[in-house]
């Protein structure tokens, strides 16, 4: 009983959305009520030409799997050593830096970006301490890579963080303190028994950060550069301005073909 | 090395909130630029009735869509830890997944066009509003309850409800007295949790949300397309006393 309910929530909103999604990528953009409707003959759907002929859009997958490759890496580098950096602390004193690492998410995401913009913005508060500090011109900050990549980093840190911290503090240190005892030093330990150990634990946290941040549309549009256009924007343009949803619905498919090898991987690590 | 990159990084994660802080106490009209001290965005903010009514919309929505989500997912978290290797069992665990980790754009066109598609056979929903909006909010909730819920079966075993069974009690008895006291706290995280996910998200909510039920993620989204004010630090002062006094209520439940 309770497993025919499960089945059937997920059925309904979870693979149904999906199956539409490909369904609407065949479709035909129409005037009206939805924008869509069915094609009459393959021929008709122009959307996955548009896909691949127009380097637009492979473009915008590419840049947005390396924003979010940068992102997850960055975010995986930082999220490793501060894990550490908290298990090493007296453990009275985990619970505090943790939630002290987690409460920033308190403030809400929009409101996070916003204060990002309007610290990054030409007359903001980091470009006028540049400019005191012999700057001759304001940086570009807001609206480029630079202020893109801060943003991303700072949403999705604590993604990282999180399953590395469980999985770093899930595990006995023994094997450290062995390893101490007989004479390695600190960073051999570290090399040769944690780096080993916590490796699925840092693959799990990177897919964690990459997969979802691969299709980031909020940040790229209050902080990125307008002309370097990502895959989560170009849906999102689509659904919403341009109003050509199965163009839209074509481009979520192929971003979820780029992460279905991503996808796979994650589910072997879980 | 590890100690420096901790406090590195804890600083990058608070400066940008702290300097709100600051500057929500600003007489300017710009953010971040100081203009004596004032309350002034504090009163604009209570006066602000658009924003006031958008939260009042997300907190109902945030608590019904983690209801939803506490109800579904801990069903999938039980069905996940207690039914063994039933068939289908790898595309329903990979279902139960899938909504942690796809990209919220690609959900929410997907569920959208779901509710297009679903108002076209059934008539139902008639139109985006409150009710796609809900149940949207409560299929990402309910695959982070199910984690929860998952995981804490699997720590905490079966041998005690054996016990209890051993013992002479009755299916209802075992659950009401055994099973149900150990599980309530993880339900209630995973509630808490689909509950913040659904008060912070302004993705699916842009998909399958209508005219007439802006979010407050969604209205400060589009203000902020507008250019930052400073009345969104105020707002954000609110929000980390409010998480201030919530952690420390949980702290003192704890450490009853």
């Amino acid at each position: 009983m309770i497993r025919a309910a499960a089945a059937a929530w997920l059925a309904l909103l979870v693979a149904a959305p999906l199956l539409v999604v490909l369904a609407i990528a065949f479709a035909v953009p129409d005037a009206g009520l939805p924008p869509f409707r069915l094609p009459t003959s393959m021929a008709e759907n122009e959307s996955w030409q548009v896909l691949t002929e127009d380097g637009f859009y492979l473009a915008a997958l590419g840049r947005s799997l390396l924003v979010a490759g940068a992102t997850a890496a960055i975010c995986v580098a930082l999220a490793y050593p501060m894990s550490l950096g908290i298990l090493r602390a007296a453990p009275r004193r985990r619970p505090m830096l943790l939630a002290l690492a987690l409460l920033p998410m308190a403030v809400g995401f929009v409101l996070r970006m916003a204060a990002w913009s309007g610290l990054l913005r030409d007359s903001g508060p980091l470009n006028q301490l540049l400019m005191a500090l012999g700057a001759e011109a304001p940086w570009r900050l807001l609206y480029s890579d630079t202020g893109l990549m801060l943003g991303m980093v700072h949403s999705y840190l604590a993604f990282a963080l999180l399953p590395l911290y469980a999985a770093m503090a899930g595990r006995d240190r023994a094997p450290e303190e062995a390893a101490a005892d007989l004479g390695a030093r600190p960073w051999t330990v570290f090399r040769t028994v944690t780096l080993p150990a916590s490796a699925g634990a840092a693959g799990a946290a990177f897919l964690l950060v990459f997969i979802p941040a691969a299709g980031e549309f909020v940040i790229p549009d209050i902080l990125g550069a307008p002309d370097r256009l990502l895959v989560g924007r170009a849906i999102w343009q689509e659904f919403s301005a341009t109003r050509d949803w199965p163009l839209a619905a074509a481009a979520s498919v192929a971003l979820l073909l780029a992460l279905l090898p991503p996808l796979l991987w994650w589910q072997r690590l879980r | 090395m590890t100690r420096w990159v901790l406090a590195a990084g804890l600083a990058f994660l608070w400066a940008p909130i702290l300097l709100m802080a600051v500057f929500a106490f600003s007489d300017s009209r710009q953010p971040f630029v100081w203009g004596g001290f004032s309350f002034r965005w504090f009163v604009a903010l209570v006066q602000n009735e658009r924003l006031l009514g958008a939260t009042a919309l997300s907190l109902a929505v945030a608590a019904g869509a983690a209801t939803l989500a506490a109800l579904a997912g801990g069903a999938l978290g039980w069905v996940l830890a207690r039914h063994g290797a039933f068939r289908g069992r790898a595309v329903f665990a990979i279902l139960a997944a899938a909504p942690l980790v796809l990209p919220e754009v690609v959900t929410g066109l997907a569920l959208l066009l779901l509710f297009v598609a679903l108002e076209r056979l059934t008539g139902w929903p008639d139109g985006r509003g409150v009710a796609t909006l809900l149940l949207a909010h409560a299929s990402l909730g309910a695959a982070f309850v199910a984690v929860v819920v998952q995981g804490r079966l699997a720590g905490m075993g079966q041998a005690l409800e054996e016990a209890a069974a051993d013992l002479g009690a009755s299916p209802g008895v075992v659950f009401r007295t055994v099973t149900w006291p150990l599980l309530a706290p993880s339900l209630a995280a995973g509630w808490g949790l689909a509950f913040l996910l659904s008060f912070d998200d302004v993705v699916l909510a842009g998909f399958t949300s209508g005219p007439g039920a802006t979010t407050l993620p969604m209205l400060l989204f589009s203000q902020l397309r507008m250019g930052p004010t400073p009345e969104a630090h105020a707002l954000a002062v609110v929000f980390l006393a409010a998480a201030g006094v919530g952690l420390s209520l949980w702290g003192w439940f704890r450490r009853r």
